[in-house]
């Protein structure tokens, strides 16, 4: 099976820089982050906000555009010479902003080292590589050890940014506090909790499309700090505005708002089989499990507590995503229903059950409206709150019954469903277990055919809303302010400031 | 006195082994996994166990402490498990930052809590004093969160006067430093003046019911000077002690102020820390922020014995 990617579409997408902005270039960007990034080594970096100034300063192998299609980056185009054998064809003349040159062996060179470095992020990422190398300067071999189809995706982000093998070999450890990959920006300073700052690299294949001398990464945890630092103008773009601050940014005649789907969800995880908490009757039939989502009215809950920004689901894929379920309905509120299934289930009244939330003041909120919509059903919600770290410990050791706990997305739906749903995976807190779904997740993972995967996928979400582990509750959303000057921002849906592109305007 | 000085130097060695060992103590009684949220959404078994080997947390928790405490007294306070930069470096990056805030709150507190204590006391029951005790209580009752969102609004947003965020050091530009600067500053005075000026009050009223004020009055000395020379400076004793412990008190960090106006200080580092369970970095300031409290209580130590001469004989 071969897929070529044409280097047109993304030259094409990347000129969009007017050329009545070029006047611009002398300009510094800031960029407003909810929060100060991990480590800036793209082997260890663990943080969503890292990808964002990643995406200034390490170009991966290959993109993902808005239509979540892949797109060519650092390489051209991929062929499967075998169902575990990947072939990269690479883009000529790409230099790191050191100077060395951007080809085979150092593709290699980085696959190596995410695969064997002490603490490596990527190495569940690459789990079936088994080895890279060199099969002329602009050609690279992957080998796997079985099929992998979510392998492309992966390489769409972190563990396909390739970085500087003199850089590394330089820094060793250390790597992360000087940064030297293939980006447009090349890494300037970091003040941590503070600010990350970026230099324009004039060797960058893509140089036309940049339109910026610098970028200034800025967190700022505090969505009203955020809000108020692009109000007063102190910064160009801010990600995730909160949703209550959106008519706030509208109203001002100096800032938009760009919205779009993002990749990720919010929902509630089912302790089905993980330890003394699972022995509820929430946790032991799907039946009740199902009278609770038919006590939620999701759409009124999203008005409540985000303004109505995000969109109603019942499945992890975003509706984005080619591999979304269009005959997949939201279930309505249906109090009758509800009602009448636990009679079914012959549990007895009021149904207790307590849902575990984050500190965050939006997650309460989400708490408190769920234990009020389930009331009525015959539910007793008792809201546990819990410091985000307590919440992931209590959910991995099974110390809960039902969790709120959301997921930042992934381009393929195997990074969506199988560490959630399998026998044994990392994030399937509850230990729901079903042969036919680790079954279907295993084929899903095993073909690249499109349509068969399509299929594949299908049933998982068919089987997942039937026995009910995790509900769904809505889509996140990628809510971007900036000033009316920027222009040129195209929003993706997994959050990612492309900075290509982009210009401002005085 | 060089004998007290010396013992007091000595208790400084160890309150800090003591401080060190709470510390890490309550650490590990903190419910979480440091290895689970370093792999974050990565997470895997085989992440986790090779996280937790090389960060040590596979070994008993006395082997992990004698293995921070001999790198610390060999200076090294290990590496932030999440940045991945050596502690002490982000101590020396963040520690100016919290003086010069911290400096420059105290200047603020003290510019309007002493002078508000002493009008308010030598003008008692009068209109100056009921407004000096309501701009006293205001200013202990305000949040600093919402304090620091209304200046930003009105000085940054409405009036376009000062960066609302945007920290650079002094000795880089000092007037943009000052800019950024002078509204955390005042944010945070002000909940200091608020207590400085009601233990100047109640302290300027006892000195001045003293026998002595008498005798100096009735030597003819002009009120002002009872005032200033005999009164202000017996009662300064008790504002100099809160005046240090509210200074040491800045130093471990400002925390919701920081986040508001985005200071880079210790505030930030610790709560950001904590929240990532990166214990090398909770540990390190916490150490650092013990040393500095011990520090300035022995400098209000010699201060009394500057400001009251009496106590030297002691």
């Amino acid at each position: 099976m071969s897929k070529s990617l044409l280097a047109a579409v993304a030259a094409g997408a990347l000129a969009l820089g007017a050329p009545a902005l070029q006047a611009a270039q002398a300009q510094t960007f800031h960029i407003a982050l909810r929060e100060d990034p991990d480590t800036l080594d793209p082997t260890l970096a663990q943080s969503y906000v890292g990808r964002i100034v990643f995406a200034g300063l390490c170009d991966k192998l290959f993109d993902i555009n808005a239509k979540l299609q892949v797109v060519p980056m650092l390489a051209t185009s991929y062929d499967w010479a075998t169902p575990t054998s990947l072939i990269i064809h690479l883009r000529k003349g790409v230099t790191f902003q050191d100077g060395t040159k951007m080809d085979a062996a150092a593709v290699a060179y980085t696959i190596h080292r995410d695969l064997t470095l002490q603490g490596s992020a990527r190495k569940g990422e690459l789990a079936h590589v088994t080895g890279a190398e060199v099969v002329d300067p602009l050609t690279v071999k992957l080998t796997l050890s079985s099929p992998n189809a979510g392998l492309i995706a992966q390489l769409t982000d972190r563990a396909g940014m390739i970085m500087s093998p003199t850089a590394i070999k330089k820094e060793g450890k250390n790597f992360g506090l000087h940064p030297v990959c293939a980006g447009p920006f090349a890494f300037k300073k970091r003040i941590p909790q503070d600010e990350i700052v970026l230099d324009r690299y004039p060797g960058y294949w893509n140089a036309p499309a940049i339109h910026f001398n610098e970028v200034v990464y800025r967190p700022f945890p505090n969505g009203q700090v955020r809000l108020a630092n692009l109000e007063a103008g102190a910064i160009d773009l801010s990600e995730q505005v909160l949703p209550t601050d959106v008519p706030a940014v509208e109203k001002d005649p100096k800032l938009r708002i760009v919205m779009s789907p993002g990749l990720g969800y919010q929902g509630i995880t089912f302790n089905t089989n993980n330890g003394p908490a699972a022995k509820t009757a929430i946790g032991e039939s799907a039946l009740v499990r199902k009278a609770f989502e038919l006590s939620i009215d999701r759409k009124a809950l999203i008005q409540v507590v985000y303004n109505g920004m995000f969109q109603p689901t019942a499945q992890a894929e975003s509706p984005l995503s080619p591999y979304f379920d269009k005959n997949i309905a939201v279930p309505g509120r249906n109090i009758a229903e509800a009602k009448a299934l636990l009679k079914q289930a012959g549990v007895k009244l009021p149904v207790p059950v307590t849902l575990t939330v984050t500190n965050g003041s939006d997650s309460q909120q989400t708490g408190v409206v769920i234990q009020s919509m389930a009331k009525e059903a015959g539910f007793d919600v008792k809201l546990r709150t819990l410091e985000f770290a307590t919440s992931l410990h209590a959910g991995e050791k099974g110390d809960f019954q039902a969790y709120l706990i959301g997921w930042s997305g992934r381009v393929d739906p195997d990074g969506n469903l199988t560490p959630f749903l399998h026998t044994g995976a990392f994030f399937n807190y509850g230990h729901y277990s079903n042969p036919t779904m680790d079954k279907l997740l295993g084929e899903g993972l095993a073909t690249n055919d499109f349509a068969k995967r399509k299929a594949i996928y299908d049933q998982v979400q068919e089987l997942s809303n039937k026995d009910l582990p995790l509900m769904y509750l809505y889509t996140l959303g990628n809510i971007v302010g900036m000033k009316k000057t920027v222009h040129g921002f195209v929003p993706v849906p997994d959050g990612m400031i492309r900075l290509q592109g982009v210009s401002m305007s005085k | 006195m060089r004998g007290r000085l010396g013992i007091r130097i000595l208790q400084v060695i160890p309150t800090l082994l003591l401080v060190s060992m709470l510390v890490f103590g309550l650490q590990e009684l903190m419910p979480g996994d440091p290895a689970v949220l370093l792999a974050g959404e990565d997470a895997n078994p085989t992440v986790i166990a090779q996280i937790r080997k090389e960060l040590w947390l596979d070994r008993p928790v006395p082997v992990q402490y004698l293995h921070w405490l001999s790198g610390a007294l060999h200076g090294n306070l290990g590496y932030s498990w999440r940045l991945r930069e050596p502690v002490l470096q982000l101590i020396g990056q963040k520690l100016p930052v919290t003086m010069q805030l911290s400096a420059m709150a105290i200047v603020f507190a003290i510019g309007i809590g002493v002078p508000m204590g002493v009008l308010s006391a030598v003008k008692r029951d009068t209109p100056l004093d009921w407004l000096a005790n309501a701009v006293g209580l205001g200013g202990l009752s305000i949040p600093t969160f919402w304090l620091g969102i209304m200046m930003i609004l009105f000085f940054s947003v409405d009036l376009g006067w000062l960066p609302p965020s945007g920290y650079v050091s002094l000795a880089r530009n000092w007037e943009r430093s000052l800019a950024t600067t002078i509204m955390p500053a005042f944010v945070l005075g002000n909940a200091i003046a608020a207590v400085l000026m009601r233990h100047t009050r109640s302290a300027m009223l006892q000195a001045l019911s003293q026998d002595y004020v008498r005798t100096a009055r009735a030597k003819g000395l002009g009120e002002w000077v009872v005032v200033m020379r005999h009164a202000l400076r017996n009662a300064l004793i008790p504002v100099v002690t809160l005046g240090a412990l509210e200074f040491g008190a800045l130093l471990s960090g400002a925390v919701l102020t920081e986040q508001v106006f985005s200071i880079p200080g210790f505030g930030k580092l610790i709560v950001d820390a904590v929240f990532n369970r990166d214990y090398p970095v909770v540990q390190g300031v916490v150490m650092v922020v013990a040393a500095l409290y011990i520090t300035l209580n022995l400098i209000a130590d010699i201060l009394y014995i500057i400001i009251n001469p009496r106590l030297r004989a002691a």
